[in-house]
């Protein structure tokens, strides 16, 4: 890893969200820490219902109605000396809305709903750096269109002038990607920009995010539950169950040597297309994921843990153990981080 | 959404014992749409005018053609607690009244004499009725003692408004239901065949559809009505009146129960029970008509206000019901001359009754469309 | 092993509709076009393809679920065979008893209105097997019965769908289509729309179920990984046709077809060190309603000429059973699954 990777762009200490429930609020996640270094790129790994995407749009003061930061600190630092914590800037504002498209910028699922559909490409990511740097309409254009080549569309100022039902899934998505990246932003977040794709689509896609991660030096936060993307992608890797993560590392560490019996099962739950030759069997996780309103008490996995200890592991949230920047939140993780 | 999803079912569940996991769609809706504190205003409201329309008779003071000589054009009587001198009473009373000559318009108008003080009481008895035209009672919801009760004034010819507003109910409500029962028919099953069959019906019934929603209703209304003969008796008119409204409103359900058709129809669900070997008997009644049947009920529920106020803009402009036949909007014909806003504005109390009705639908219609979908994951 | 189901120069054809007073047909979306196999019983035949691929329309018109426009699709049953397409309205209801499916999403393909065991016993009491199940007892057995065998409980029965999880919801959903106890069922994208540690669970369940009541599946998915750990063998699809079909070693270790090679290089691997190389293809999918001239596949085929352009190749053996439909299938020197992940490093070669 190189040494700017030690500088964190993010670090996200205790994040706790969440949701009013007549009146109540009922955490939905849960002492989430992380940090991204610059030009790193950290996959965000979890189930739907892991509170993997409200943690990405916290990150951007993006949650909605009934949903809240309750506690916690986003501190986001940029290589000119940009420093600020997002909890405190609020929703609402200035300082948050300079911050979010310029600075971090986001991707999603779904290219379709992203765009809206009355107004050509062109106008929408010319837009937006017409709010955040002082340029003309021609120049901010001419960057628009400058974007679109980089990120691939053939004939990139013929394409400002479309709009976005005359496009493509794949090349709905290249467009948002573009829009994401006019302000050059020091951090990119991708919540799961791939799902909605076919696989040879999906090929192109990442390949172009990584090439472009080089070309601007940008970090990525990758939110994804595809394990292959993960391996593909990140250089580390953090796994949420349940509203917490339980288990974050090096990509290599993770994949090679999982110590969270969650991330064992996961890995263990996926078929390989080298399976026919080796005779793997896929081992399913028992159960489903609990609802955040009846979590269960102490470890959240135990009731479906294969190697759980109890009554201990439903007692008390068991200690967070760490080797070399590979942490595990597992009783028996200080032990098997040894091996 | 992957963010998280809360079903608004499991939330109320903590609190108590409920099971949602074996609650039908019926109880689903039912749980979602308590939630809705206006709809279920508006349901008690209904309530109220339901009542109203059944009880008219004990619920008005007397007959509702009783012309009150003693009492005419005489302002709302408000029942109080507290006299002249300060004294409370345990029994709301109203004051009695002396009719004076006006000195300058030499009109009669009525003044308040704290002198008289008429008590008022419950389930009083009073004129006799016969109740659905065959019980009969004499029994009325309240009155005075000795003197005479007009809550809401009376108006020209000494007609009590108050009695008239509670009869006025069941014409106005009646045309109400009436109509929408009948455009709920026209519309399900002109919009049902549109749906099922699809191809050129589809488009022919589209296409009128679309001609009959481009005219101006008003005019129209006026014109239908205008055909009506004048000499037919008032009921003639009252169901005249009630199938020229449903004629015209048949067009937003029949779109509905179409588009829902369209839609329900490509459901998995639906295809799965077709490749299980269903009937389209057993898919049409089974599976089709109870996934769309709330909205239905949803639109309909929008529907009555808009029937309600077609009828009392008819009968406000003199051509729709007529006396003797007693509807809101007959009511508020009588309130149209400059002379009865100066002199008696009281006459437009009716109008109120109009107001509260069509915001109990409306509110309770919000409800209905709230909960109409009670299995919705957003 | 005999084969169960014979599927001959199957088309369904969708027609395109424009017109501002009449609506009139003005094209056709070729959504099958002339495609041919046959599945053995007890084998598992995997369709792969992309969206638009026409996988999906294949698997309905298999069992009729849409009217195909052309071909035929025959059940062998009890040394009986049934012509499913020429069956009138009555008698293809009756057949539905030996073809059943599984649908994508278990949140749209359980009734939210019926309890769950409404749902398993409607299609014996209502559906193909209607009045031949006996009294309401024993059809209340036959019901706990297959419920118990995809892992549900007695007591969950009584329940509404939208109190079940994903996974539970796709249980229903099989045990449903199973209760008629069919020969052949059409699995479209089972475990697409679940979590990954639920998608083991369902994918299990199959290969159980499989074994233990005999069934024959059509297992159409776009998750190459799953089909080629349920499947014997594999058809790939791309704009409405067969472009290559053979066991699942053939297709998956030894493609002829370039377009299955760029498939199987797209497949992210969970393995950080495993070697990428990734054909990337050019451009996205022609639209179906206008598909190109010759090979469909050529407009994005890095090896396409002029010949492709102008022919469209048939599928044609090539050897083994194997059958493909490319003129260069046999001048291509293409590459597998495993050597695409750095299986065989001799082997990989860097492509132009």
């Amino acid at each position: 890893m190189s040494a700017l990777a030690e500088i964190p762009v993010l670090s996200v200490n205790q994040l706790s969200i969440a949701v009013d429930n007549d009146g109540t609020p009922v955490p939905i996640t849960d002492d989430v820490s992380f940090t991204i270094g610059r030009g790193e790129v950290l996959a965000l790994v979890g189930e739907s219902g892991s509170g993997k995407s409200v943690t990405a749009l916290a990150l951007m003061q993006l949650l909605g109605a009934g949903l809240r930061i309750a506690r916690g600190e986003i501190v986001f630092e940029t290589h000119d000396g940009f420093r600020t914590d997002v909890v405190r800037l609020g929703a609402k504002g200035k300082a948050i809305e300079a911050l979010r498209g310029a600075r971090m910028g986001m991707i999603f699922q779904e290219p379709m709903s992203s765009f809206s559909p009355i107004h050509t490409i062109g106008a929408q990511i010319a837009e937006v750096v017409q709010v955040h740097e002082k340029v003309g309409r021609a120049a901010a254009r001419a960057r628009a269109a400058e974007l679109l080549g980089k990120v691939g569309i053939p004939d990139p100022v013929g394409a400002l002038d479309r709009y976005p039902t005359e496009f493509s899934g794949g090349m709905r998505q290249r467009a948002m990607i573009a829009r994401a990246l006019i302000c050059k932003p020091s951090l990119l977040i991708a919540d799961e920009p791939t799902t909605a794709l076919d696989v040879t689509i999906q090929g192109q896609i990442l390949q172009l995010l990584r090439s472009l991660k080089r070309e601007f030096g940008m970090s990525i936060l990758f939110i994804t539950h595809d394990l292959g993307i993960v391996a593909q992608m990140a250089d580390r890797v953090a796994i949420m169950y349940s509203g917490r993560i339980v288990e974050s590392g090096p990509v290599r560490d993770i994949f090679r040597h999982p110590v969270h019996p969650y991330t064992r099962a996961l890995l263990d739950a996926v078929p390989r297309l080298g399976d026919i030759d080796r005779g793997r069997r896929i081992q399913p996780i028992a159960g489903a994921m609990p609802n955040i309103f009846d979590a269960p008490s102490g470890c959240r996995f135990h009731p479906r843990c294969p190697v759980r200890d109890m009554p201990r592991c439903a007692e008390k949230l068991p200690p967070r153990a760490e080797v070399e920047k590979h942490f595990v939140e597992c009783i028996h993780g200080e032990r098997e981080l040894a091996k | 959404m992957s963010v998280i999803d809360v079903p608004a079912a499991t939330t109320k569940s903590r609190r108590k014992i409920r099971r949602p996991d074996l609650a039908s769609q019926w109880q689903l809706m039912w749980w979602k749409f308590k939630r809705h504190r206006l709809a279920l205003f508006g349901i008690v409201v209904l309530g109220l005018f339901l009542v109203m329309a059944l009880f008219a008779e004990a619920i008005g003071i007397g007959p509702p053609g009783q012309r009150d000589t003693a009492y005419v054009a005489g302002p709302p009587m408000l029942p109080q607690l507290i006299d002249a001198e300060g004294k409370f009473h345990l029994r709301p009373f109203v004051y009695g009244v002396k009719p004076v000559r006006d000195k300058v318009s030499l009109r009669m108008t009525y003044q308040v004499d704290t002198a008289q003080i008429w008590e008022l009481g419950l389930f009083v008895k009073g004129a006799p009725y016969r109740l659905f035209g065959v019980v009969p009672g004499d029994i009325h919801l309240f009155g005075t003692d000795k003197g005479f009760i007009h809550l809401f004034g009376t108006d020209f010819t000494g007609l009590d408004i108050y009695t008239r507003s509670v009869h006025a109910t069941r014409a106005s409500l009646g045309v109400a239901v009436v109509g929408v029962l009948v455009s709920f028919i026209l519309g399900a099953a002109i919009g049902g065949a549109a749906g099922y069959f699809g191809g050129l019906l589809d488009d022919l019934v589209m296409r009128i559809i679309e001609f009959i929603r481009s005219i101006p209703t008003l005019p129209l209304w006026l014109a239908l009505a205008a055909l009506l003969p004048r000499d037919w008796s008032p009921l003639a008119t009252y169901l005249a009146i009630t199938v020229i409204l449903s004629l015209l409103g048949w067009t937003w359900l029949a779109r509905t129960v179409r588009s829902k058709l369209l839609a329900t129809r490509q459901e998995d669900f639906v295809l799965a029970a077709r490749l299980s070997g269903c009937s389209d008997t057993r898919i049409i009644t089974r599976h089709l008509l109870p996934s769309f049947l709330s909205y239905l009920i949803v639109d309909t529920s929008v529907a009555f206000p808009e029937i309600l106020l077609a009828e009392t803009s008819l009968s406000f402009l003199g051509l729709g019901l007529r006396e003797p036949v007693e509807s809101w909007g007959v009511l508020l014909f009588a309130a149209q001359s400059i002379r009865s806003i100066d002199q008696a504005p009281w006459l437009m109390i009716p109008g109120a009754f109009v107001i509260v009705a069509v915001l109990a639908f409306n509110f309770v219609g919000d409800g209905l469309r709230d909960a109409a979908d009670p299995y919705s994951r957003s | 092993m005999s084969a169960l189901l014979t599927v001959d120069h199957l088309s369904v054809r969708f027609p395109i509709r424009t017109g501002t007073i009449w609506s009139k047909i003005v094209g056709h979306v070729h959504a099958v076009d002339d495609v041919s196999f046959t599945i053995m019983r007890g084998e598992t035949l995997g369709v792969v393809g992309e969206s638009g691929s026409g996988k999906t329309s294949l698997g309905l018109a298999v069992l009729r679920g849409t009217e195909p426009s052309g071909g035929s699709v025959t059940l062998a049953i009890e040394g009986r065979s049934i012509p499913v397409t020429s069956l009138d309205k009555r008698d293809l209801r009756a057949a539905r008893q030996h073809m059943q499916m599984i649908f994508q999403d278990p949140y749209a393909s359980l009734n939210p209105r019926m309890t769950v065991r409404d749902i398993l016993s409607e299609p014996l009491v209502a559906g193909a097997g209607k009045g031949s199940y006996g009294s309401r007892q024993q059809i209340d057995a036959l019901v706990v019965d297959i419920a118990t065998k995809c892992g549900l409980s007695r007591d969950q029965l009584n329940r509404f769908p939208h109190a079940f999880s994903g996974g539970q919801r796709q249980r229903i959903a099989i045990a449903r289509a199973l209760v008629l106890r069919p020969a052949l069922v059409v699995c479209d994208e089972p475990i697409s729309s679940l979590d990954v540690s639920i998608q083991a669970q369902i994918l299990n369940l199959l290969a159980e179920l499989q074994q233990t009541l005999g069934l024959t599946y059509l297992f159409i998915a776009h998750d190459l990984a799953a089909v080629a750990y349920v499947c014997n063998r594999v058809a790939v699809m791309y704009l409405g046709q067969i472009v290559e079909m053979g066991t699942t070693r053939q297709v998956y270790f030894t493609p002829k077809h370039p377009y299955t090679e760029a498939l199987m290089s797209a497949v992210p691997e969970p393995d950080p060190d495993a070697e990428r190389r990734p054909i990337l293809l050019s451009g996205e999918r022609p639209d179906p309603a206008h598909p190109p001239s010759g090979c469909r596949f050529r407009t994005r085929c890095p090896y396409a000429t002029e010949t492709c352009a102008a022919l469209m190749p048939p599928l044609r053996p090539a050897g083994d059973g194997h059958l493909v439909a490319c003129h260069y299938a046999d001048d291509l020197k293409l590459r597998g699954a495993l050597e695409l992940r750095g299986g065989t490093e001799a082997a990989v070669q860097t492509n132009g």
